[in-house]
C-alpha cells in the first residue's frame, strides 16, 4: 500500500473509533448514572446532588425495597403473566394468520391482506377504542385490557407471511395435503416447527413490548395490585404512589427515608432482568431486523 | 366474486376461514369499530348513552378545539419534532452504520454497537426517570456539576427553549440503535465484489464510501423517509408523556397532537373534544400518506408503499 493510503487509513480508523466511541459513552452514562444513584446514601444525594460515581455507598436503598418486597412481586407477577401469555398468543395468532394469507390457493388472500393493512393507514384514534374497551368490553381494571389489545401487530404478521413463503417450499404443504392431511394439521404439525427461527426473533419483539408496557396500565388500570412493573415504576417516581407505599407505612418516612434513592433502585429492580438478558438476546433482535429490512 | 362461488370457497377452505377468523374479529373489534366510533366526534359524550346513543353537537368539538389556538401550536410542534427527530436520527443512523462496517477489529467494534443498540430495550418510563435525574433542579446531575465549577444551575424544567433539543437528543440515544442495524444489515447486503474492484483501483476508503456503500444504501434511506414521513402527523406519544410528564409551564414548546388528546381525554374527561382532535389526526396521516405515496409512485415505482 502507498503512503498516502495507510495514512488515510489508520486517521479513518481513529476518528472512527473515536466518533463511535463517543456516542457510545453517551448511550451508556445514564445507566451508570442511574446505578451509581441507587448505591449513594440519601444524604449525599440531598446535599451535593446526583454524581456519575457513587461517592458515598450505602446499600440503604435496596434493604428498604426487599424488606417490604410484596408490591414489587406482585408488579413482576403481573408482567410476567401479561408477557407470557400475550407472547403466547400472539405468536400463535400472527403464525397462523401469515399462513393462511400466503397459501396461493386460498381465494380471499388478497382481500383479507388489504383488510388487515388498511388498519396501519387509517385510524379511529384514542377516543372511540378507549371507550370500547371501557365501556362495551367492560376490561377497566382487568388484566385481559393489559393484554389482548397489543395481540396482533400487521407488521409482524408480513413479515411471518414472507418468511413462510420464503422458506417453507408449497411442495411441503402439497404433499401433506395428499397424504391427508387437513389445514390446521398442516400449520401445527409442519409450518409450526419449521418457523422457529422466526417465532424466536419475533417473539422476543412482542414479549419486550408487553415487558416494557406501561401505556395500557395507564388507560385502564386504577387498581394497584394490577400494576404492571413498568407503570409500578412511574407510579413510584413520580411520587404519586409513594406516599401509598411500602416505604411511607414504616414510620421512618416522614424524617429521612431513602426516597430519591430508593427511586433509583426501584428503576434498577425493574430493569435489571431486561439488562442482564440483553447480552443473550441480542443477536435474535438483529436478526429479526435484519429479516425485516431485506423482506420488508 | 361471484357469491355462488364465495359460498364454494367458504365450504372447501373453511378451516383456512376459522384459522384466519379470530385475527380479523381482533382488527374488526379493535380498529374497524373504533373508526366507525369516531362520530362520537361529533357528539356530546355520555357514558351512560354510549357512543351511538349521545346526542349530536355538530361541529362544536371542532370548534372548542380550533378556536383554543392549541390546533395551530400541537400541529406545528409534531411536524416539526418529527422532522428534526428523522433528519438527525437518520443522519447519525447511517454514519454510525457505515464507520461501523469499515472499522476493522470485532469484539470492541461488536460491544459498541451493543452499547449503542441497548437504549432501545428501555422502556421510557426508565428514560424519563434518567432525564429527570438529569435535568432536575435540586439533584440533577448536570446542575450538580455546574455548581461543582462555579457556574449557577439552570432550571431546566422552567425554561421552555431548551427541550427540544433535550428531546432531539433522547429520540436520538433511544432509536438510533435500532436503525443503524437496519442500515448495516443494508451495507452488509452490497456485493462484496464491487469494494474488491475498488480496493484493486487503488480507491481509499472515503471514496469507497462515497462511491459504492452511500449510492448502495439510497433506496433503503428513501424507503424508511417515507415510512416516517407518513407518520409525520403522529407524535411520539410516550416519549412526550415520560419525558415531559405534567410540566405545564413547557408544553407551548413540547405538546403534540398526541399528548393533547390524551390530556383532553384523561384528565378532562372531554371525550368529544378529545375525539374531534384524535379525528383531525387520523385524516391528516391519512391524506399524509396518499400524497406521499402517489409522489412516489411518479418518481419511483418501486419505494411506492402500495
Amino acid at each position: 500500500m502507498k503512503k498516502k493510503a495507510r495514512i488515510e487509513m489508520y486517521s479513518f480508523q481513529i476518528i472512527g473509533y473515536v466518533f463511535i466511541s463517543l456516542f457510545a459513552a453517551l448511550c451508556l452514562i445514564p445507566f451508570l448514572m442511574i446505578a451509581a444513584g441507587s448505591l449513594t446514601e440519601e444524604s449525599h444525594i440531598v446535599k451535593n446532588g446526583y454524581s456519575l460515581f457513587p461517592s458515598a455507598f450505602s446499600l440503604e436503598a435496596y434493604a428498604l425495597i426487599f424488606k417490604n418486597p410484596k408490591q414489587i412481586i406482585g408488579a413482576y407477577e403481573i408482567t410476567l403473566l401479561v408477557t407470557a401469555v400475550g407472547t403466547l398468543a400472539a405468536l400463535l395468532l400472527t403464525t397462523m394468520t401469515a399462513y393462511v394469507l400466503q397459501r396461493k390457493d386460498f381465494a380471499m388472500r388478497n382481500a383479507f391482506a388489504f383488510y388487515f393493512f388498511f388498519t396501519t393507514l387509517f385510524s379511529g384514534g384514542l377516543v372511540p377504542w378507549y371507550i370500547l374497551i371501557v365501556k362495551y368490553l367492560g376490561w377497566k381494571d382487568s388484566v385481559l385490557a393489559l393484554i389482548v389489545p397489543s395481540l396482533l401487530n400487521v407488521f409482524y404478521i408480513i413479515i411471518m407471511r414472507a418468511f413462510i413463503s420464503s422458506t417453507i417450499p408449497d411442495a411441503i404443504s402439497e404433499s401433506a395435503k395428499i397424504d391427508g392431511a387437513g389445514d390446521f394439521r398442516i400449520f401445527a404439525s409442519i409450518i409450526l416447527p419449521l418457523s422457529k427461527p422466526a417465532l424466536a426473533t419475533i417473539g422476543l419483539f412482542i414479549a419486550l413490548h408487553y415487558w416494557n408496557d406501561w401505556y395500557l396500565a395507564t388507560l385502564f388500570i386504577n387498581k394497584d395490585h394490577l400494576y404492571p412493573l413498568q407503570y409500578f415504576l412511574y407510579k413510584i417516581l413520580s411520587s404519586i404512589a409513594f406516599a401509598n407505599s411500602s416505604v411511607a407505612q414504616q414510620g421512618s418516612f416522614v424524617v429521612d427515608a431513602p426516597k430519591e434513592s430508593f427511586k433509583l433502585a426501584m428503576t434498577v429492580v425493574a430493569t435489571g432482568p431486561i439488562v442482564l438478558l440483553y447480552p443473550f438476546v441480542q443477536k435474535y433482535f438483529i436478526q429479526g431486523i435484519t429479516i425485516g429490512a431485506v423482506k420488508g | 366474486m361471484h357469491p355462488k362461488r364465495i359460498w364454494r370457497d367458504l365450504r372447501n377452505n373453511r378451516t383456512l376461514y376459522w384459522m384466519i377468523l379470530p385475527s380479523a374479529v381482533f382488527f374488526f373489534v379493535f380498529c374497524y369499530f373504533p373508526m366507525a366510533g369516531m362520530i362520537v366526534a361529533f357528539k356530546g359524550y355520555s357514558y351512560a348513552n354510549g357512543i351511538f346513543g349521545s346526542p349530536w353537537v355538530g361541529f362544536d368539538n371542532f370548534q372548542f378545539f380550533f378556536q383554543s389556538g392549541k390546533a395551530w401550536l400541537v400541529t406545528k410542534n409534531t411536524v416539526l419534532y418529527n422532522l428534526a427527530f428523522m433528519i438527525v436520527n437518520n443522519l447519525l443512523e447511517i454514519t454510525i452504520a457505515i464507520v461501523l462496517f469499515e472499522l476493522a477489529g470485532k469484539y470492541f467494534k461488536k460491544f459498541l454497537q451493543s452499547v449503542i443498540f441497548l437504549p432501545y430495550f428501555i422502556s421510557w418510563v426508565v428514560a424519563g426517570a434518567i432525564v429527570y435525574n438529569l435535568f432536575n433542579f435540586e439533584f440533577g446531575a448536570i446542575n450538580t456539576f455546574l455548581k461543582s465549577i462555579g457556574v449557577s444551575p439552570v432550571n431546566f424544567y422552567n425554561n421552555p427553549d431548551l427541550w427540544p433539543y433535550i428531546l432531539v437528543f433522547f429520540s436520538a440515544w433511544k432509536s438510533v440503535g435500532y436503525g443503524t442495524v437496519v442500515y448495516l444489515a443494508t451495507i452488509a447486503g452490497i456485493d462484496k465484489e464491487m469494494y474488491e474492484a475498488a480496493k484493486i483501483d487503488g480507491a481509499n476508503v472515503y471514496q469507497r464510501i462515497l462511491r459504492i456503500t452511500v449510492p448502495s444504501i439510497v433506496p433503503t434511506i428513501v424507503v424508511l423517509l417515507l415510512l416516517k414521513v407518513s407518520q409525520i402527523a403522529r407524535g411520539d406519544f410516550g416519549m412526550f408523556y415520560q419525558l415531559i410528564g405534567g410540566n405545564g409551564p413547557l408544553y407551548d414548546k413540547t405538546d403534540v397532537i398526541d399528548t393533547y388528546s390524551f390530556r383532553a381525554l384523561l384528565d378532562l374527561q372531554e371525550f368529544g373534544m378529545a375525539a374531534a382532535v384524535g379525528l383531525y389526526q387520523s385524516v391528516l396521516c391519512f391524506a399524509i400518506i396518499l400524497i406521499t405515496n402517489e409522489s412516489v409512485k411518479r418518481v419511483r415505482k418501486d419505494s411506492a408503499l402500495f
